[in-house]
């Protein structure tokens, strides 16, 4: 029963890490770096809010999400694109111009510059640990599939194919006719939605939207996404990892074994390691933070 | 000559004017109207003695976090690591302020808590210099996740060792605490600007002189240029790459002083709220250019201070969308330019 409860509360805390670093993988194997993953899940988080209140429906409120993620990461293709900005910057601006509007709009809509009111969202509110209300969150499933499908859509589809070429070769797939802008245009404008979808779980689960509510949580998906070394599946595997060290220390509060502030480091440590390539080196997509003509 | 004038100041022209339109767009959606807003603004920030000692505290620390970033940039290195270069070299001023006897002058302390402050900054910097110099691995990257687990480590510290009871800072430094300009000019009264801000100026005049007429200044300028030339010419990369790190954290670092030994007396958990991003946006609207950082840090204090004049009417988060709208059209408008500037000539 514990360990149910334990895996239960990880995969609870890992399905926006699942979202957005999914979004984060077919990013940056396009060769657009996903520094804007925790802009797009907050903007996700506020839209997904937004729209299931005037709505009354929670799908209505996805649907927003997943609106405002594309809009938020075209944004940023656009001007990486287009205007050949530099991307690391364009990514963080992204995120401080999520961080800032989210609460703009926040006391123009609600007259708070805190949270939102109480909005529909997915099974009941009181549901802690219980299993039953898990398994009854459709986003749970979604973002399951959601890494099935990336896996699925990168290695086995001929748009997958050349969303990898883009980001190892652009000029070599422009040769051979691959339009590179407009594919990591669609990567750019997936990788929104699937972020933005982590978020909304976020502000859905808990039926209200508050400011800066993702606290961290794209940062965490982008270490996951290279911790991973660029795979869906194997960057699902850090996502699910991180979480249960996460449980681990909720669970393990009471104890004070280990303070909370190294757990917390734990996901930005072993990135930097797989970077360093102690334990087998993380090779990012050639390609990646690079225009193409 | 005026033609890089031009491709220098164009990029920050277009910029502040998006923001204006989209700063238009925010405050009529409040149902406010966009010049009087704009006049509390000014108001609040050039037209009064404390609103502007705020902005001369502001853009203190930020002068200091441009610098780092710029500097970096001029290397090729992209250091997003100075929000937590900031707060360790701010930690480590703060230490020392701990252990210095009370009553020594702060002639003598000053170079001290310099060096640690430095120190604090310098180490968080090197250690991405050194691992892309030896592992390759990508500093931005990197400096994103010592973020975390600097903070981390820092909050850490505090919490369980060095805070005073019911806060989350430390104890109150006695030695050689620096002194606010308000005791020179009274109507700064109140406002947070201290000496400090001479510091930044001199450091910036300091940096100008290193890259642009020293030698390690030189080196430092062809690696970012061009790796490979570099290397061919004589310049060890590597060597350049986490030396220019830790100068980088060290500026960084340095600008905890500010607050740490100019302003509260003491470290606090978050201080740096989002000081060191904002260099990032200071060095780019900058253009990497030390005259420039010091020009961009009083524009973005300004925004930062101009938000709480006008809080009452918009919300003033307002600043913060059009400081991210600033640096959005100065990084689409860069490349931009340069590629007009060459087509014309």
């Amino acid at each position: 029963m514990i360990v149910l409860a334990f895996l239960a509360q990880t995969l609870r805390i890992a399905i926006p890490y699942l979202f957005a670093a999914s979004g984060g993988v077919i990013s940056e194997r396009s060769g657009l770096i996903g520094l804007g993953l925790e802009g797009y899940m907050l903007g996700g988080a506020f839209c997904g809010a937004l729209a299931s209140y005037y709505s009354g429906s929670p799908w209505l409120g996805l649907l927003g999400a997943i609106g405002g993620g594309a809009v938020l990461a075209l944004l940023y293709a656009a001007t990486a694109i287009r205007f050949r900005a530099d991307q690391v910057v364009v990514g963080i601006a992204i995120n401080l111009l999520v961080t800032g509007a989210t609460r703009f709009f926040l006391r123009l809509a609600f007259h708070s510059s805190a949270n939102s009111p109480r909005v529909p969202g997915f099974g009941s509110e009181q549901s802690g640990t219980g299993l039953s209300s898990l398994v009854s969150n459709p986003l749970i499933w979604l973002g399951i599939i959601a890494v099935a499908v990336m896996g699925w859509l990168l290695y086995r589809t001929r748009f997958g194919l050349r969303v990898r070429a883009s980001g190892e070769h652009p000029e070599a797939a422009l040769s051979v006719g691959v339009p590179v802008n407009r594919v990591r245009y669609i990567a750019a404008a997936l990788s929104g939605m699937l972020a933005a979808l982590g978020g909304a779980y976020l502000a859905l689960d808990q039926h209200q939207f508050s400011a800066e509510m993702t606290a961290g949580r794209g940062f965490i998906a982008l270490a996951a996404t290279i911790f991973g070394r660029w795979d869906p599946l194997r960057a699902a595997l850090a996502c699910l990892f991180f979480a249960a060290a996460e449980t681990l220390q909720i669970q393990l509060q009471g104890a004070q074994i280990v303070p909370s502030q190294f757990v917390e480091m734990i996901p930005y440590a072993l990135t930097i390691v797989a970077l360093a390539g102690v334990v087998g080196r993380a090779v990012p997509p050639a390609a990646l933070g690079r225009a193409s003509e | 000559m005026r033609r890089t004038l031009e491709e220098a100041v164009l990029p920050a022209f277009v910029a502040l004017l998006v923001a204006a339109v989209v700063g238009d767009i925010l405050i009529l959606s409040f149902g406010q109207n966009p010049g009087s807003v704009y006049r509390i603004l000014i108001d609040g920030t050039w037209g009064n003695a404390y609103g502007f000692g705020q902005v001369l505290y502001k853009a203190t620390t930020l002068t200091f976090t441009g610098l780092a970033v710029a500097v970096g940039l001029r290397a090729g290195l992209f250091n997003i690591g100075a929000e937590s270069q900031l707060a360790a070299g701010g930690f480590l001023a703060a230490l020392a302020g701990l252990v210095l006897p009370m009553g020594l002058p702060a002639l003598a302390t000053l170079p001290i808590y310099l060096v640690a402050a430095a120190a604090g900054g310098a180490v968080v910097g090197a250690i991405p210099g050194a691992l892309k110099a030896r592992f390759g691995a990508h500093e931005v990257i990197t400096t994103i996740m010592l973020n975390f687990i600097v903070l981390a480590l820092l909050n850490y510290l505090t919490a369980a060792h060095l805070k005073v009871e019911g806060t989350l800072h430390t104890a109150e430094i006695h030695a050689g605490a620096l002194p606010r300009l308000s005791s020179m000019i009274a109507p700064f009264h109140g406002s947070a600007a201290n000496v400090v801000l001479l510091l930044a100026f001199v450091t910036a005049a300091a940096v100008w002189w290193f890259l642009f007429r020293t030698r390690r200044g030189f080196e430092l300028r062809a690696t970012g240029l061009q790796p490979a030339a570099a290397e061919y010419g004589g310049v060890n990369v590597g060597g350049v790459w986490w030396r220019t790190m830790a100068l980088s954290g060290a500026l960084a670092g340095i600008g905890g002083l500010n607050y740490v030994l100019g302003y509260k007396h003491y470290y606090e958990e978050s201080f740096a709220s989002g000081a060191g991003f904002l260099g990032i946006a200071v060095a780019i609207v900058g253009r990497n250019n030390p005259i420039g950082v010091v020009l961009a840090a009083f524009v973005f204090a300004t925004m930062s201070q101009g938000g709480l004049a006008v809080n009452a009417v918009v919300p003033k988060q307002i600043v913060d969308v059009l400081q991210a709208v600033v640096i959005i059209a100065v990084a689409a408008s860069v490349p931009e330019v340069r590629r007009l500037a060459r087509s014309s000539a």
